[in-house]
């Protein structure tokens, strides 16, 4: 396979990128072209050094979910507004819009019902292609509801984070959705309910801040950026280079903030283990993913 | 007089050296100009008075971070009968950032816990310029835990520029401190009132400012960023900052359109720092008035109406 791409490489680099895109994609990592077809087929992880890439929140109900099981979308229609009459260099309103567009989604996050492996779940998935996978209000109430949905139902709940942080668009309104989504977390959590965190490239600031570091268990991907700070901010303010691999999936790892690095391959597997273990019980078959 | 003029203060610290100039000329001439001085006086006063209730977003940002102002100790040693600084997180260190601490206000048993700010150069590196490390939210955490365990209600005095962005902190789990304490707070089964004196700037100050009151002095802001950093990604120039402060809407009465913020207290014309005791007294009598409206709730239903309070937050469309 190796001499494969690399040929491969050299006819591309002759060729116009935009072209060439919908066939193959450049691993930001390693650098080596990988045929966009093996690139699905392996779960969006380089097949030369496991790079994973960032992918849209659909793709991870597709790798999470039981394929037979029924999935129910929780407030779908449940949107952003522009509470502030916010413009900066663009509109805010442009920016939803554009949003919308660019991923066919309604808002930075989808919430919800299905299986894996059998274990009815709660799954939220944020999506960093939609304004940065901010949290503004929108945001904020879905993921709320969701958590109260899971303990209205004894569920367990998964998070699946990829954001920048709260919504800078909606001011203090975004700022207080981390303090209501905790709010909601402590509740769920005093009724015995399972919270699962899953972190994903990129994790930062206020969603950092608030859900993502609340899970009773904390998985992240493999080389995932999770911080508080940007590296840019802080970097600023100590007036030197961070060290490598700050910030990363393994440097949480490492501090004790993370309680497992799964690749993407084995998330499915890895949550329904936890569901069980954790004692919550099978409503239908064992799904054949 | 405060010693440190803001710039857009200039026109009226011009007037006021200008009554002083006439006073002088008239005590050395021995002429009585009482009438006159008094009636400069008086021009001045309503002037002021004027320009200072309709500050901009900007200048009321700049009179939140003005160098005088009085900081969390401050007004600790002016409303408390007794105060017992309590130290360190019991994991790592002592953040100096933080105080926290076990106080009487008039007959009122209190915790206090709240972010300082430094006075001049050495104390602001002691202090860290008011943001606090993780240690600093895991030391309000410890003694939130202390307040719940004795049925105490706890103060919070808001006043940072910001978590702290550094390495050790990222380290140590800034994010991971702050989630913490956001869960905590959200149902400590004690009131909770926050009142922001200063800067109000993004997790970190939320991160010690989740409550069942939240009030504001005249001249403070809160929001999701400082406007400054909002202006270097959304305007992708930090010089935008006054823009960026009207576009987020940071002062304390856009808090209260927003449902975030209960009440704004008035600071003297020109500023807490120009009457550090007068500030101080709205600030005593307005948080023993909230507490009264707290202390005899049960505590389940303390924590309910704070749920609600945050529920309803936000504002979205379906
Ligand atoms: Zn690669």
């Amino acid at each position: 396979m190796a001499w494969f791409r690399r040929s491969k490489k050299k006819i591309l680099s002759t060729e116009r990128r935009s072209v060439s895109e919908d066939l193959w994609r450049k691993c930001p990592s390693c650098g080596e072209y990988v045929y966009n077809q093996e690139l699905q087929n392996a779960q969006f992880v380089c097949p030369t050094c496991s790079h994973h890439f960032r992918i849209d929140c659909r793709k991870y109900l597709e790798l999470i979910l039981d394929k037979n099981g029924a999935t129910t979308e929780l407030n779908a229609s449940l949107v952003s507004v522009d509470p502030l009459d916010f413009k900066a260099l663009k509109k805010y309103t442009d920016q939803i819009t554009a949003a919308k567009e660019k991923t066919g989604l309604g808002e930075a996050i989808i919430t919800v019902t299905g299986s894996v492996e059998g274990y009815p779940i709660v799954l939220c998935v944020m999506d960093f292609a939609f304004i940065g996978g901010s949290m503004g209000s929108a945001v904020g109430e879905k993921i709320s509801r969701a958590i109260d949905h899971a303990r209205e139902h004894h569920f367990p709940l998964a998070i699946i984070s990829a954001s920048g942080g709260a919504r800078m668009q909606e001011g203090a309104l975004s700022l207080m959705q981390m303090a209501k989504s905790s709010a909601k977390l402590s509740l769920f959590s005093s009724a015995g309910g399972l919270f699962v965190s899953i972190l994903t490239d990129p994790t930062t600031g206020g969603v950092t801040a608030s859900h993502a570091m609340l899970g009773d268990i904390i998985l992240a991907e493999p080389g995932a950026l999770i911080g508080f700070a940007g590296a840019r901010v802080i970097k600023q303010t100590i007036g030197q280079d961070l060290p490598e691999g700050f910030q990363r999936a393994e440097f949480l790892l490492e501090k004790g903030f993370v309680d497992h690095i799964v690749h993407r391959k084995d998330m499915r597997a890895t949550l329904s283990h936890l569901i069980s273990f954790f004692g919550y019980e099978r409503t239908a078959d064992t799904d054949q993913q | 007089m405060a010693k440190y003029i803001l710039d857009f203060e200039k026109p009226l610290r011009e007037l006021e050296v200008q009554i002083e100039a006439v006073k002088m000329s008239a005590l050395e001439k021995g002429m009585d100009m009482s009438k006159e001085i008094g009636s400069l006086e008086n021009k001045l006063e309503k002037a002021a008075a004027d320009f200072y209730k309709n500050l901009s977003r900007w200048q009321r940002v700049q009179m939140a971070r003005h160098p005088e102002r009085p900081y969390t100790l401050d007004y600790i040693h002016k409303i408390t009968s007794s105060w017992f600084e309590l130290h360190g997180d019991r994991h790592y260190a002592d953040d100096q950032a933080v105080v926290t601490g076990l106080a009487t206000m008039d007959d009122q048993r209190v915790v206090i816990i709240g972010q300082q700010k430094g006075r001049g150069t050495r104390e602001n590196l002691r202090r860290n310029f008011g943001m606090p490390n993780p240690e600093g939210y895991r030391k309000a955490s410890r003694v939130m835990g202390l307040a719940a365990k004795f049925g105490l209600p706890v103060i919070s005095f808001i006043d940072t520029p910001g978590a702290y962005p550094g390495i050790g902190a990222e380290e140590r789990g800034q994010a991971e401190a702050i989630a913490r304490n956001l869960m905590m707070m959200s149902t400590l089964p004690v009131p909770i009132i926050v009142i922001v004196i200063g800067e109000g700037a993004s997790g970190g100050a939320l991160g010690m400012g989740v409550g069942d009151r939240l009030l504001m002095l005249e001249n403070t802001w809160f929001s999701v960023i400082s406007p400054e950093g909002s202006a270097s990604i959304l305007y992708r120039d930090a010089g935008m900052a006054r823009d960026a402060a009207d576009a987020m809407r940071v002062a304390p009465s856009d808090l209260v359109e927003m449902g975030i913020c209960d009440r704004i207290l008035p600071e003297p014309t020109g500023g807490a720092h120009r009457d550090a005791d007068v500030t101080a007294g709205t600030v005593k009598a307005a948080l023993l008035e909230t507490l009264a409206e707290l202390v005899d709730m049960p505590p389940d239903e303390l924590v309910e109406a704070r749920i609600k309070r945050y529920e309803q937050m936000g504002q979205w469309a379906e």
